[in-house]
């Protein structure tokens, strides 16, 4: 379930996406942060406990949103608008 | 001359605007996409909101300092979505996708801004517990709000401005939990005289939210962020009773922290700000540093707001125009000096009606997560202490890794001073200051290094 609510922004042109290998659609101007939580409730799992994250400084300090492109790149998800075509892996296993 | 300015917040872009108004041509370099630093950050997509809806009060300073930047592009060399992740001597590596280039320089003003000041509580690191800096970021920058029913706790003036901005933009707020009296308010009484406009503001504020049915406490002290998955609750106590509130998100901080890495790396001598409990670049009125030809402006060089990041920004760059032997107008810098003056007299009154929780330290249980990155424990840190004599922030890191993770202490950096200090019976300044290294955030694998120079 979505973490993150809509509340403006609600008539920019719509941009597809795939999470973990789902369809999904964001905005234009969105963050993949943006994108994926509100699809989805967490973005990673934590390196060594494996506890769910979703980020949590939204300006590129804490390093808490990296998540994966399907190609293995990792991006933090704060500061990385989100592309039409991209193909988004929240990270589902500790120490990936 | 080439002097490069960090930071395009309101402190990068008044000094810039100062060096372009005496012929000089910077190179200004930000991370961001555009221009504006945090509180005046632009949106990635113009959008259906007004300056108005997305800055408020501060619209037409917002607007006013986009048009200058716009202004003076043409005349600096600007380089957006590039981080400065290392100085050397008069050189700056700056990494801007995945290409790193060595950008030489003559002069260096740092307007490196802030981020929000955390301490660790159970439950702080579940999905839907954001600073408050991100709150507002997901709100102005993205128009989300962090979660259906939200929560806002911690303490400082953010706490109260970004719940009125939810509350404004349509979003529920449940509460606003403030862990500091009601009593320290009082000390806005003082304020009235010094800045009656922003006291009056935040007065306004919260007499909004209580009259649209939030309920504002004072004096609670957290106790747990309830959930498993994800937030389901905030558990608090106030005067001797425990409370639960239901929601599914909660927004925090504790006023904020200067960052100050760059300043490290250009060699500046640091010195202890009591009153803000951390450390900070030594600095004149002027901004300079010990650090001849380095100077310093903005929330970077200690906390103080965004006019006066504007007032400090030029004040720098009309240090450095001096410095470099060229005219500067001296009835002008008199009166950014005693305008700076005047907003450091009411950052006196801000702190104490939202002191810092100094109970935390010592309450704070050992087996709550101290650092979100390599998930080290406030207990481990009491542990160093206790078995092996630690005493000292950088040796601490050596043992337990803590400050060491990706985010390289900006999250847990503050408390980790703070725990220790209490753990060894000293005052927080005894316990050092955090070293910062090179790349000073984590830059893309497979980085390519460019030999070209700006
Ligand atoms: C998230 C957040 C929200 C805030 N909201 C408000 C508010 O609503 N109202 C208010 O009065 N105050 C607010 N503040 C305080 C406000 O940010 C400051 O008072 C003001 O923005 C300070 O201006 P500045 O120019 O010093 O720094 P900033 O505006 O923070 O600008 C600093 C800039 O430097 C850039 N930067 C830093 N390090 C590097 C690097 N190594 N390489 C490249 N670029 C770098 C950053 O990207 C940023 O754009 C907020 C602070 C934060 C952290
Ligand atoms: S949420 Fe903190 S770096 Fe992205």
């Amino acid at each position: 379930m979505a973490l993150l609510r809509r509340l403006a922004r609600q008539e920019l042109p719509l941009v597809s996406f795939t999470l973990n290998g789902e369809a999904c659609l964001g905005r234009a101007g969105d963050t993949v942060l943006t994108a994926i939580l509100t699809q989805s409730d967490r973005l990673r799992l934590s390196d060594f406990s494996g506890g769910p994250r979703a980020g949590f400084c939204q300006m590129g300090a804490c390093q808490d949103c990296w998540v994966l492109t399907t190609d293995g790149e990792r991006i933090r998800a704060c500061t990385t608008a989100l592309e039409p075509g991209m193909n988004l892996r929240t990270v589902t296993e500790p120490r990936s | 001359m080439r002097p490069l300015i960090v930071g395009a917040g309101p402190a990068g872009i008044l000094a810039a605007q100062t060096l372009v108004n005496s012929g000089i041509r910077p190179v200004v370099i930000d991370e961001a996409p555009s221009g504006g630093g945090q509180i005046y950050r632009q949106r990635l997509v113009p959008d259906e909101r007004s300056a108005k809806d997305l800055y408020g009060s501060e619209a037409n300073k917002a607007t006013a300092l986009h048009r200058t930047f716009a202004g003076i592009r043409d005349r600096i060399d600007y380089h957006p979505e590039t981080l400065v992740w290392n100085l050397r001597d008069k050189v700056a590596d700056a990494v801007t996708g995945h290409r790193t280039r060595r950008i030489p320089f003559s002069h260096l003003i740092l307007a490196t801004g802030a981020t929000d000041r955390v301490l660790p509580f159970p439950g702080w690191t579940l999905p839907g517990v954001f600073t408050l800096g991100g709150s507002q970021i997901a709100l102005k920058s993205q128009g989300c709000a962090i979660g259906e029913e939200v929560v806002f706790l911690g303490s400082g003036p953010l706490l109260y401005l970004v719940a009125w901005q939810y509350v404004k933009a349509g979003a529920k707020v449940a509460a606003v939990l403030d862990t500091s009296p009601l009593s320290a308010k009082l000390h806005l009484l003082r304020g009235l005289f010094a800045q009656p406009s922003v006291v009056l503001r935040g007065f306004r504020y919260v007499t909004e939210l209580m009259a649209r049915g939030v309920a504002v406490r004072f004096g609670v002290q957290p106790i747990l962020i309830d959930g498993t998955a994800r937030v389901e609750g905030v558990v608090w106590r106030e005067r001797g009773e425990e409370h639960r509130l239901t929601c599914d998100a909660v927004g925090y901080g504790f006023s904020l922290r200067s960052e100050t890495q760059l300043a490290d790396l250009a060699g500046c001598r640091f010195v202890f700000d009591t009153r803000d409990r951390a450390w900070r670049p030594e600095r004149d009125g002027a901004g300079r540093t010990s650090m001849p030809g380095v100077y310093i402006a903005g929330d970077g060089a200690g906390i103080a707001g965004a006019d006066a990041a504007e007032l400090a920004g030029e004040r720098a760059g009309l240090a450095l125009i001096e410095d470099a032997g060229l005219l500067v107008d001296r009835a002008r810098i008199g009166v950014l000096e005693r305008k700076l003056a005047r907003i450091q007299k009411f950052r006196d009154v801000l702190e104490s009606a939202f002191p810092f929780p100094e109970t935390w330290a010592n309450s704070i249980a050992d087996d709550v997560t101290l650092c979100r990155c390599e998930e080290i424990a406030i207990g481990d840190v009491r542990a160093a202490v206790r078995d092996q004599g630690v005493f000292e922030l950088n040796r601490l890191k050596a043992l337990t890794r803590v400050g060491m993770g990706r985010c390289q202490g900006r999250m847990c950096g503050s408390a980790a001073m703070e725990v220790l200090a209490a753990a060894c019976g000293q005052s927080p300044d005894a316990a050092g200051r955090l070293r910062a290294q090179p790349p000073i955030k984590p830059i893309p694998m497979g980085v390519m290094a460019q030999e070209e120079t700006a």
